[in-house]
């Protein structure tokens, strides 16, 4: 009798490791493997724990005037220097971090929020839901976003509440059509043609089937757009639309240091710095997500 | 072909219409009577009552709205609150100096932005692939009006070689008019010069893996032909359509160039108009910056279809 040598089973190898590990696990390891990203990550939470613990880093009073220390350059005693009413840039600088975050949040949280269901709906019901919601958006999408946040803001009025506001239905139409792209590539997968073969309800293959899987490049959207929205917060408050003193924004801090670039220069390059590291933050975090939860990429 | 324009051409009316109505609806949005907001707490009822009759504002919203863009569709886009004068002369006034800025600005985009993409393309993964992708992620996340204050701090306050503001004809002055418009011109092209080169980089990258680039080496040409003549005469294409939908962006953008260069353009109309409540400035100037985007995003699609045989019918 001869006897069969049966190789040992192999080993599990990091392949079949991998067909197990969920999707948010994988993006993560992905993410962790980008080191730009992870610096970007790493900048994102360190300019929220600065938003809000504000007045526990901040060395003076934001809004404190001193008429003996006006327009001081850089120094141990004030950082980032002082402005026109002898106020603490750095301390001014921090503050501001605060409402560029606020109107990144809030203004994105009215995109996703009326964004994503429209977006739902359009892709998921078609035919004239689509048809008007589609030219709906393309008319949003005409406006240029800077300009309709302005001509908004201008109708609202000027404050910043009316800029977070103005910002979030100016970033919607892009949430509307991303949405509604990701759905009609997924309303014919297999998975929720079997969810509507054995009788779901249309909410519920819109909500547990097919909106999971619209979240990856929603998340990633999230992310560029918060980028975009500090950029028109800035500029809505250097133009007076937005953040109304003596309370701080980086936009409207350097609208006043326009005013004195030659004899104090430091009011114009710090808020300006602030806003450049964050947008660069979160455009390079987008990048680093995009890639990440990318399948094709490994 | 001209099937196939006709059809986008009346794929535009619906999106005109919610244009049309989208605008005219910003005036819903003021807070209480939009007489008294547009004329001021200190009008007299004679006056308000004479808005009223001129904006309709005393008929349904449906009529108003038919009113309005009757009147848009005749050229009257109403009159200028502040200036005494038909929104449509100002706007025709205005438009000229942003185009004369948005080309300037387009010009040093594509001259940055193109070959900068193809040179990252053709160094995948190299340094200077690297270094490019560094430098257009930072111009895409500057915002572009503080770099126009930086560039002001260093051209005119510190170095003097240029004005700070201002704005002259080239038919007056070329020199002076070239020495008030590039630094804004720098500002606007550099924000989308990061933009053009992404798009070169990775049009490029999918023209240098294809058949046709192949067989262009395996006949044995120099690289820099099959680079600059094969590959990037096919991957300039999408390039260019992004190109002329980046108008939008500029417009966007000049905005506030033109608030820091103080250049009497078409931007400087629409915030000198939101300060002085002066609303059928701001509806005129965001309507013909709409059309302004939806004509050339026609126009993008035609000369896509017409650089690109294989779209054609």
């Amino acid at each position: 009798m001869t006897t069969v040598s049966h190789p040992a089973p192999p080993a599990i190898d990091a392949a079949e490791e991998l067909v197990i590990e969920s999707p948010r696990k994988r993006a993560w390891r992905r993410l962790r493997r980008r080191p730009p990203a992870m610096v970007a990550l790493v900048v994102v939470a360190l300019i929220v724990f600065a938003a809000i613990f504000a007045p526990l880093i901040a060395p003076y009073d934001p809004t404190e005037q001193s008429w003996t220390s006006v327009r001081q350059p850089p120094s141990l005693a004030h950082w980032f220097g002082t402005d026109e009413n002898g106020r603490d840039v750095f301390s001014r600088v921090l503050y501001g971090t605060r409402a560029s975050l606020a109107a990144g949040v809030v203004s994105i949280l009215i995109a996703v929020m009326f964004g994503v269901p429209l977006g739902l709906l359009a892709g998921y019901l078609g035919g004239w839901t689509d048809a008007v919601m589609s030219r709906l958006t393309d008319a949003m999408l005409a406006i240029p976003f800077l300009i309709l946040a302005i001509a908004l803001a201008a109708f609202l009025g000027p404050n910043l509440t009316n800029a977070m506001i103005a910002i979030g239905i100016s970033a919607t139409p892009i949430f509307i059509r991303l949405t509604r792209g990701q759905v009609l590539a997924t309303k014919s997968e297999d998975y929720v043609e079997a969810a509507r073969s054995v009788g779901n309800p249309h909410w519920r293959i819109a909500l547990r089937h097919v909106l999971p899987n619209v979240m990856p490049p929603l998340l990633v959207q999230v992310t560029l757009t918060i980028a975009a929205a500090v950029i028109a917060e800035a500029s809505l408050s250097f133009l007076g639309l937005g953040q109304q003193p003596p309370m701080p924004s980086w936009g409207s801090m350097l609208n006043s240091a326009q005013r004195f670039l030659s004899n104090a220069p430091w009011m114009a390059i710090f808020p300006g710095i602030a806003i450049f590291i964050t947008v660069l933050s979160f455009n390079v975090l987008g990048d680093g997500l995009r890639d990440a939860l990318d399948p094709r990429s490994k | 072909m001209f099937r196939l324009i006709a059809k986008r051409l009346l794929q535009l009316l619906p999106t005109l219409f919610f244009v049309s109505v989208l605008i005219f609806s910003l005036q819903q949005l003021l807070p209480g009577d939009p007489a008294l907001v547009m004329a001021g707490e200190e009008a007299t009822p004679e006056v308000l009552a004479e808005i009223r009759a001129r904006y309709h504002l005393d008929q349904p919203l449906p009529v108003q709205y038919l009113y309005w863009i009757g009147g848009v569709l005749t050229g009257d886009l109403g009159v200028s609150m502040r200036l005494r004068a038909p929104v449509g002369e100002l706007i025709l006034q205005k438009l000229p100096i942003t185009l004369h800025l948005a080309f300037m600005a387009m010009f040093i985009a594509l001259l940055i932005g193109i070959p900068a993409g193809v040179v990252s393309a053709v160094k995948r993964d190299s340094w200077i692939d690297y270094l490019v992708n560094v430098i257009a992620l930072a111009g895409i996340s500057t915002p572009n009006f503080w770099l126009g204050i930086m560039l002001i701090l260093l051209f005119a306050v510190n170095l003097g070689w240029l004005p700070a503001s201002g704005y002259v004809s080239p038919f007056v002055d070329l020199q002076r008019s070239l020495a008030t418009t590039i630094l804004p011109a720098i500002v606007l092209g550099t924000a989308i010069a990061g933009v053009i080169m992404r798009h070169t980089r990775s049009a490029m990258l999918q023209a240098m893996e294809s058949d046709y680039v192949r067989t262009a080496r395996a006949k044995g040409l120099y690289e820099r032909v099959v680079v600059w003549k094969h590959a990037m005469r096919n991957a300039l294409t999408p390039v260019i359509t992004l190109g002329a939908l980046e108008f939008g962006v500029l417009l966007s953008g000049a905005v506030l160039t033109e608030q820091i260069f103080s250049i009497p353009g078409f931007g400087k109309l629409i915030v000198d108009a939101v300060f002085n409540r002066d609303y059928a400035v701001v509806q005129g100037v965001v309507l013909i910056t709409a059309c302004t985007y939806i004509l050339l995003n026609l126009l993008a699609d035609i000369g896509y279809i017409l650089a690109n045989p294989r779209l054609r019918p």
